[in-house]
């Protein structure tokens, strides 16, 4: 059992799996960073992310399959169709709730996300839909292959998440961001319209949401449901980070990769992602406010 | 220059301000002074947008206050140092001077008013990388003080700039208050600390349970009888 353990921790394979470990959390910081920044901004949980989501796969599948638009266009009319969605989450329905008890913040994006679900089942069917194609794997070496697709999605990751620290650190526009999470009462005396300010935020939280669909639909299936096989996993990386921080998402993202493809790789996948949850079950009574939540 | 008539404001139900009328004329240095609950911030807050007056008029170089979009005020010259400083706490000072400078039209001049304000705050310079929330409170004013000061302002309304300060520092505080004043600013200041407040300024306004009382020049209130027993405890 033992000779078993180490031969398996010093096999090629081990490394292929960390790099894909690697990988998968550059998806999963992705998935988490536009949730992690409404809700650091707003104060309120979209519940209803991950089917942005599903609908921005949808849009990027209409737009390369039916209508023939190459996959780049297709990916940035995906985008353009996520960040409006999140406008309109936060125009119609957030912008009223502002003052209200969270938890009918959290009844109304619950409802927003059965809208979702039940409007994509309407339109679209429940048949599962894909792009058709697959980027293929690059050949590392003999034995290990990685995917194109997820080297892509940690690329996309990485630049997405440097692009928005730059945004938020250097620009007028992205100070005011951080600075009406820390105090939004004031920033009328700065000369902030937060009710603008809210729509962009919500409208750039949308837009990541197109960027996740991009990665996501070159992997997976679309299927009205879709948006339950990710949403879960996006809520804990965001909360074990520390809802609303970031920097501490980044690092939760790699924490639950790590977790799920590591566990996966001794024993079954499924068991990965046991693990996984079991992590973030403990840490929740250890740490209930996130592994690198802020203090005060 | 500052313009206030009959106005009256609240919160909700709460009526906090009755027919309060008053003026601050330019270059003047003006305070209203009033017990805690007196209605003091509401004056305020009515002035800079930040609540609405249910009756009156607010004028600004003749423009009405009140009519204009509460973010828009800031532009119109009037620069509010709120209650508590209420400064970004996780973000630097040089972060909270830039949201000071936030509206399109003063951005061109951050570099500048960054200058004047390190200036006149040599300390904000050494803590110019420093974030907020951990600096001691009298250095937490200067830096609200010079967040305000970023736009360039006509009107500086300054609420309780004192408040929660150890003795030492609230007298630092009146010494910048007064250097304010050198630069030439017209300001509107809200106080609970009365003897002090008066040696700054060069009228004061009485205010009790959200209606003006009487106004004098500084000078005729600090001998007043009636002042010093109310507010100076003699």
């Amino acid at each position: 059992m033992f000779v078993e353990f180490t031969e398996a921790l010093f096999s090629v394979f081990f490394i292929e799996t960390l790099i894909n470990a690697l990988l998968f959390g550059g998806v999963l910081a992705l998935l988490s960073l536009g949730l992690n920044l409404i809700f650091g901004v707003i104060d309120v949980v979209w519940i209803c992310y991950a089917e942005i989501i599903m609908l921005g796969m949808y849009s990027i599948f209409f737009l390369h399959v039916e209508g023939g638009v190459p996959f780049i266009f297709a990916a940035a009319g995906g985008v353009a169709v996520t960040a409006l969605l999140g406008w309109l989450t936060h125009r119609l329905v957030i912008g009223y709730l502002l003052d209200a008890e969270p938890i009918n913040q959290l009844l109304a994006t619950g409802g927003l996300l059965f809208f979702f679900q039940g409007a994509a089942m309407v339109v679209f069917g429940i048949e599962f839909r894909n792009l058709g194609f697959s980027l293929g794997s690059l050949p590392v070496s003999e034995d290990i292959y990685l995917s194109w697709t997820r080297l892509l999605s940690f690329g996309i990751a990485a630049v997405v998440v440097v692009a928005l620290y730059q945004f938020l650190s250097r620009s007028y526009l992205g100070a005011a961001i951080r600075a009406i999470s820390q105090d939004r009462e004031i920033m009328i005396l700065m000369g902030v319209d937060t009710k603008k300010l809210y729509l962009l935020t919500s409208a750039i939280g949308g837009g990541l949401a197109g960027l996740a669909a991009v990665l996501l639909v070159l992997q997976y299936d679309v299927h009205p449901f879709i948006g339950l096989s990710f949403g879960p996993i996006t809520f804990m990386v965001c909360v074990m980070g520390g809802l609303g921080n970031m920097v501490g998402g980044f690092l939760a993202a790699f924490v639950f990769s790590l977790l799920i493809t590591v566990g996966g790789y001794f024993a079954e996948l499924e068991w990965g992602y046991v693990m996984a949850f079991a992590f973030f079950i403990a840490t929740m009574f250890f740490r209930p406010q996130g592994l690198f939540a802020r203090k005060g | 220059m500052l313009n206030v008539q009959n106005v009256n404001a609240g919160y909700g139900k709460f009526q906090a301000l009755f027919d309060v009328s008053l003026e601050v004329r330019a270059g003047e240095a003006v305070a209203v002074i009033g017990s805690n609950g007196a209605g003091k911030s509401t004056l305020m807050r009515v002035i800079s947008g930040m609540i609405p007056a249910t009756a009156g008029q607010i004028s600004m170089e003749g423009a009405s206050v009140l009519d204009a979009p509460a973010h828009t005020i800031v532009g119109m010259g009037i620069a509010h140092v709120p209650e508590n400083r209420r400064l970004f706490p996780r973000m630097t000072v040089e972060e909270n001077l830039r949201m000071g400078c936030f509206m399109p039209q003063f951005r061109d001049r951050f570099e500048e008013r960054r200058e004047f304000v390190y200036e006149l705050f040599p300390k904000m310079m050494e803590r110019r990388n420093q974030v907020a929330g951990t600096m001691s409170g009298g250095e937490q004013q200067m830096c609200a003080i010079g967040r305000a000061l970023m736009s360039d302002p006509k009107i500086l309304l300054m609420d309780e700039p004192s408040a929660g300060l150890a003795p030492v520092i609230v007298h630092q505080v009146f010494d910048l208050i007064e250097r304010i004043r050198g630069e030439g600013l017209t300001v509107l200041i809200v106080e609970q600390n009365v003897k002090q407040v008066l040696r700054v300024v060069d009228r004061a306004y009485i205010l009790e349970s959200g209606s003006l009382h009487s106004e004098g020049s500084a000078d005729e209130l600090l001998q007043s009888e009636a002042i010093q027993k109310t507010f100076m405890g003699m």
